[in-house]
């Protein structure tokens, strides 16, 4: 394999951990709920579906109870911040130190175990295209479900009264209410989603990218997803976009190695690190556009019917 | 048929709904007739709006039933009201910036966007309540916005439609052609509910009025057999109390506050952008500004205050006390002589769960409360004794929270904070919005004595009666734009609403036509 | 049926003080769930936890050792938590400023000035602001959210720590243990008591303490951070700077932290390794929000964590349980109290869904 096929196999592969959490974090806070649990949802999830894997030797199984772990720990968030109108930050921090907390005590007995790999799918014809096809055709089959949902996610936002729903729940709880559609389900089913595919990123991440479980094996990618709805302005062509540039630049390391170059490798290890912090600045500059695009009630707390 | 109509349409009996601080409606009866156009009446703080929400469905009644054509009925959301054929339109409007009209109306209303916007255009013509489906919320006038609510409504089975204080955005020409569609409303049968504070409003629209003081039906009564006297002693329990005007003198040499040519674009995307504005208040006046809310008021305010600066706006824009202040901040224009009343109580104007102490300490700390950087507590608290006690603040002292305190005693606090500042030019955006008559009164009558002294004073108000009852001049805003400067003894409320309204009218007109040509088709 | 929460007049007093012990209850009833799941007896666990950890002298000036970095760090970013200004890179503020004060020892390894302590505490200080600074320029300069810098510049700190000690700060003699030479006396804290680790330093969460209530409670700076915390429209009509306010609070807290990195590496550590920072940073937000981000409550707070903290080594002993359970506890603690403070400016009422509708309020 030349070193451009195995960039771009590889990114492939490292964007769909990005893409996953991204995804679910975007519908969270389009239902203006402002979820910073996404690491430690992630790692708990990562922890069961490793330990389910390996046990049972079943991915389907693995990803199914990282799914639950996921929608488990985001609704801890979500009865928190929801019902009891606590501090949608704080509480993400909080779920977030409790699921790093659990994912450790969850995986300890399989510390540095590995499973294996299931390997890709093959489409005839377009995995036999030479150079192309073995580098975009013959991924796992998550990858391409995780575009796919993209996909699905984008025209359900734009295009359907349940986004309708879940948007008029982010931009004017008050309203969205006085219409009649009931706010704080819809948000939690809205953090529930995102709970899901966090755990499914995480499941992704432990048991197919890197298929071994290790303490604090998500070392932030978590942070980079809620980070990657910011950059993606709330638009889900521009996460997806933001997910691979992502999946390259975490691949930094690897590359370095395989070219022998005398970069230290801690410097490439933050690399997704200082990306981030550049990209979001850039972003960031733009306070009338992020407005424009951000959900207005991004992060409030709506205290039910109440307001007079 | 006539003894159909007899039957009420819909019925509140014993209906309370209490909050922490206060019983909002407390056993309310009232009977709605099929199409009767039934006023609710109280000053603010009534518990009108509270009511209509219960009867929508938007919050839930603590006791008391409803009963639909004779039947009981459970109300415990908006979507049952909307089903049994009630419809509201909403002070604070309930739709969504970000999306267009047909899409807001799609939230609520089943079909597909081309059919909705069909409709839209043609109920539109027919009660002359023109917008454009396609067009996105924010950037409509308030105006349009009420216009799609109510449109809204029309699309769904009506039978019972909801208006709470519809008029309060509308300048008085739109205000006609408003009871011109609830007219033709009523003539199909539809009943409607118009929730309001103003007396001649109510005589010259509504046959039934049920009149609210302190969350209690005061009375029942046919506006048109009762004087506005009357009314009024059934509204608060007494005739509406005047502001006492002095002859006084204007000091016409220097002006205390400037405004020269300044124009901003507003970096909030839904904000509305200020060109070309030019202004002078003088000593011993008080200039108000009109307009339509959205007009660029807040933005003129935060500039006016120093809250927003611009980096390429000239020092010389604005000029207070004779002093450029457009590159200085709040508190370098607090130290001129300045002194303000923002239109948020809560949040801008007052710390919500602080202190009226520590809400003392928010602008007046220039008065001997702080001293190397410490905090003088005695100093404050006299502060806030003397406040509480001058402009007769309802409270439990000086450490009763600010968001604890009712809508008026919170605002004459504040008022009254600025005022003993001592400013020599004092700024008041809408210091009696949704506060009670006497502390309307009370706050007016405070601008006036303020003025009395030598004192400049700038006033906007969305609420034409009260600049007509203040102001010795007045400008209008609209779309960012301010009008000449006019003497309030010289124009009717009628010239104002022809400056309010701006061209808008003759290209309301032209898609009047447009609608009306593609029906002929 | 479900639960509807009032907003109360003023917020209950009562309920400010039972909050703390609901959550310290809630979260020992459901780690013992945990302790159950696992197999551990709970019984032994907690009394591992809370009891063990006062049974020697030695034991309780541990206590104290790990008291004073939480302390310190926790009352700093109490302060911008009020200000809402959410740094929550304490950690990567910590690692600056044990790299920072090493720097001294580690090029001036012969040296016995007097000096070298106090040099050390400066720098240390600086690394850390330093490092906090850089958040609060993005943040102000290109509106950069603080969360998301603080948590990067922390992983990024760590990689430049891990980079030192594998490289240039190396201990040659140190059989290629990623860790710096250890430190001559001179650049170490005296120790209070012979035999134990609690040191000097101790005085300086102390001294900080102090000076944070009186900023807080007396000063007008300190009105001005909580306004803006509140209500960010009221402190703009007023004329309080929001980046001021930033800049306040990153750079009180790094310089916090910047101080507990120094004190961990010139005080029980001896020099610059891997784990330098125990975690303190992330604990120290759990601290902050523990005492109700008030001064005073942080130093109960503290305190307790640090028993928990000193109870988790001793029950990794006796009980077999893994360290990874004062995480979840910690964890545990955060959530429970955030849910249980509703009850201080709400009234929780349950509606009833019934025809004619009752409804039932809580005291």
């Amino acid at each position: 394999m030349t070193t451009i096929e195995f960039l771009l196999a590889g990114t492939m592969s490292a964007a769909t951990v990005f893409l996953l959490a991204a995804l679910g974090e975007l519908i969270a806070e389009k239902s203006g709920m402002l979820n910073l649990g996404v690491e430690g949802m992630m790692a708990v999830s990562a922890a069961v579906g490793f330990v389910i894997t390996y046990e049972s030797g079943s991915h389907i199984l693995g990803f199914a109870g990282a799914g639950i772990a996921g929608i488990f720990i985001s609704l801890i968030f979500a009865t928190v911040a929801i019902t009891f109108l606590a501090n949608q930050v704080a509480t993400g921090l909080a779920v977030g130190i409790l699921g790093l907390g659990l994912s450790a005590l969850i995986g300890r007995q399989h510390e540095s175990l590995t499973v294996i790999a299931p390997g890709g799918i093959h489409i005839p014809i377009l995995s036999d295209i030479p150079l192309i096809g073995p580098v975009l055709f013959q991924h796992n089959i998550v990858v391409y479900l995780s575009i796919l949902l993209a996909i699905a996610i984008g025209y359900c936002l734009k295009y359907t009264r349940l986004g309708l729903a879940i948007r008029s729940a982010g931009e004017n709880p008050e309203a969205a209410h006085a219409l009649g559609y009931p706010v704080h389900l819809i948000r939690y089913g809205a953090v529930a989603f995102g709970g899901l595919l966090a755990g499914f990123a995480g499941a992704y991440a432990s048991t197919i990218y890197t298929p071994l479980w290790a303490d604090g094996m998500i070392a932030g990618r978590g942070w980079i997803a809620v980070a990657l709805v910011v950059f993606g302005t709330w638009k889900t062509g521009r996460i997806v976009l933001g997910a691979y540039l992502f999946g390259l630049v975490s691949l930094g390391e690897l590359l370095a190695q395989s070219l022998g170059a005398a970069i230290p490798s801690q410097l490439l290890s933050s690399l997704p690190y200082i990306v981030t912090i550049v990209v979001l600045a850039i972003i960031s500059t733009n306070a009338a556009r992020l407005r424009l695009h951000a959900p207005y009630a991004l992060g409030e707390t709506y205290d039910g019917s109440e307001a007079r | 048929m006539a003894a159909e109509d007899q039957k009420p349409l819909l019925s509140l009996r014993n209906i309370t709904k209490r909050y922490p601080t206060l019983v909002a409606n407390d056993r309310i009866d009232l009977d709605v007739m099929p199409g009767s156009i039934h006023a609710v009446l109280g000053e603010n703080g009534a518990g009108k709006s509270t009511l209509m929400k219960l009867v929508y469905g938007v919050i839930e009644a603590d006791e008391g039933e409803f009963y639909w054509e004779g039947a009981p009925i459970d109300l415990r959301n908006t979507a049952t009201a909307r089903k049994l054929g009630i419809g509201m339109v909403f002070q604070h409007f309930s739709l969504f910036e970000t999306l267009s009209v047909v899409e807001n109306i799609s939230m609520t209303i089943p079909g597909n966007r081309r059919e909705l916007s069909q409709r839209i255009k043609e109920l539109g013509a027919s009660y002359h309540l023109e917008v454009d489906p396609d067009a996105l919320v924010h950037s409509l006038s308030v105006g349009e916005r009420q216009r799609v609510e109510i449109i809204r409504c029309l699309m769904q089975d009506l039978k019972l439609l909801i208006l709470d204080e519809p008029t309060s955005v509308l300048p008085p020409q739109h205000v006609r052609s408003l009871f011109d569609a609830l007219r033709k409303l009523q003539s199909t049968g539809v009943a409607i509910l118009y929730i309001s504070h103003k007396l001649e409003e109510i005589r010259e629209l509504c046959d039934t009025a049920t009149i609210l003081r302190d969350g209690k039906v005061t009375g029942t009564v046919n506006p048109n057999e009762k004087t506005s006297r009357e009314l009024a002693t059934l509204m608060i329990g007494r005739n509406i109390p005047h502001v006492v005007a002095r002859p006084h003198d204007i000091d016409t040499e220097n002006p205390v506050l400037k405004v020269t040519d300044l124009s901003a674009v507003n970096p909030d995307p839904f904000g509305t952008h200020l060109s070309g504005i030019n202004l002078a208040v003088y000593g011993g006046e008080i200039v108000g500004i009109a307009g339509v809310s959205g007009n660029g008021q807040q933005e003129l305010a935060r500039l006016i205050s120093g809250e927003h600066r611009l980096r390429d706006l000239p020092a010389n824009s604005i000029e207070m006390m004779g002093t450029p202040v457009a590159k200085m901040g709040v508190t370098d224009r607090r130290n001129l002589g300045f002194a303000f009343v923002p239109e948020e109580r809560l949040g801008r104007g007052a710390v919500p769960p602080m202190a009226l102490s520590q809400n003392a300490l928010l602008t007046a700390h220039d008065r001997g409360m702080v001293s190397n950087g410490f905090i003088q507590r005695k100093t404050v608290d006299n502060f806030t004794t003397e406040c509480i006690s001058d402009f007769d603040v309802r409270c439990s002292g000086t450490q009763a929270t600010a968001n604890s305190l009712s809508g008026g005693n919170l605002q004459k606090f504040i008022v009254g904070r600025e005022l003993m500042l001592e400013p020599k030019l004092m700024f008041a955006s809408q210091p009696t919005w949704g506060v009670d008559i006497g502390a309307a009164v009370s706050i007016r009558q405070r601008l006036l004595d303020l003025r009395d002294r030598g004192v400049a004073i700038l006033l906007i108000s969305e609420e034409l009666e009260e600049l007509f009852e203040v102001s010795d001049r007045l400008y209008v805003i609209r779309s960012g734009k301010l009008s000449p400067s006019l003497k309030t003894a010289d124009v009717s409320p009628d010239d104002i609403g022809e400056y309010m309204i701006g061209e808008e009218s003759t290209s309301a007109s032209d898609r009047t036509i447009q609608a009306e040509t593609a029906d002929a088709h | 049926m479900h639960i509807k929460f009032e907003r109360r007049i003023q917020y209950s007093k009562t309920m400010l003080v039972l909050v703390p012990v609901i959550t310290i209850l809630l979260s020992i009833v459901a780690s013992s769930v945990v302790l159950l799941a696992l197999g551990k007896s709970v019984l032994l666990t907690m009394h591992s936890f809370f009891i063990a950890p006062f049974a020697t002298f030695y034991s309780i000036t541990e206590i104290f050792l790990k008291f004073g970095p939480l302390l310190l760090i926790a009352q700093a970013l109490a302060v911008g938590f009020r200000a809402k200004v959410w740094n929550i890179g304490a950690e990567g503020q910590m690692v600056m400023g044990a790299i920072f004060a090493t720097s001294v020892p580690v090029y001036f390894v012969d040296s016995t000035s007097l000096l070298l302590l106090p040099a050390m505490i400066v720098l240390g200080a600086l690394g850390g602001m330093g490092w906090a600074a850089i958040a609060a320029f993005l943040r102000t300069r290109f509106n950069a959210n603080e969360i998301l810098v603080t948590l990067m510049l922390t992983s990024i700190a760590l990689q430049f720590l891990y980079y030192l000690l594998l490289g240039p700060w190396k201990d040659p003699m140190g059989f290629n243990f990623p860790q710096t030479v250890m430190f001559q006396d001179e650049a170490l804290f005296p120790t209070l008591f012979r035999g134990t680790r609690l040191n000097v330093s101790i005085i300086i969460p102390i001294l900080f303490t102090i000076a944070v209530w009186i900023f807080m409670e007396r000063r007008f700076g300190g009105f001005k951070l909580v306004v803006g915390g509140l209500a960010p429209n009221a402190a703009t009509y007023a004329g309080f700077s929001a980046k001021g306010a930033v800049w306040l609070s990153l750079l009180l807290a790094g310089f916090a932290a910047g101080l507990a990195g120094m004190s961990e590496v010139a005080g029980p550590i001896g020099q610059l390794q891997r784990s330098v920072t125990s975690g303190y940073g992330y604990s120290a937000i759990i601290v902050a929000y523990l005492g109700a981000l008030h001064p005073i409550g942080i130093v109960f707070a503290a305190f307790f964590l640090a028993v928990i903290h000193i109870g988790g080594d001793i029950a990794l002993v006796s009980a077999n349980v893994p360290i990874s359970a004062v995480h979840v506890f910690q964890g545990l603690l955060l959530v429970f109290y955030l849910a249980t403070y509703t009850f201080v400016n709400y009234r929780p009422r349950i509606v009833r869904h019934a025809h004619h509708k009752q409804s039932v309020v809580a005291p």
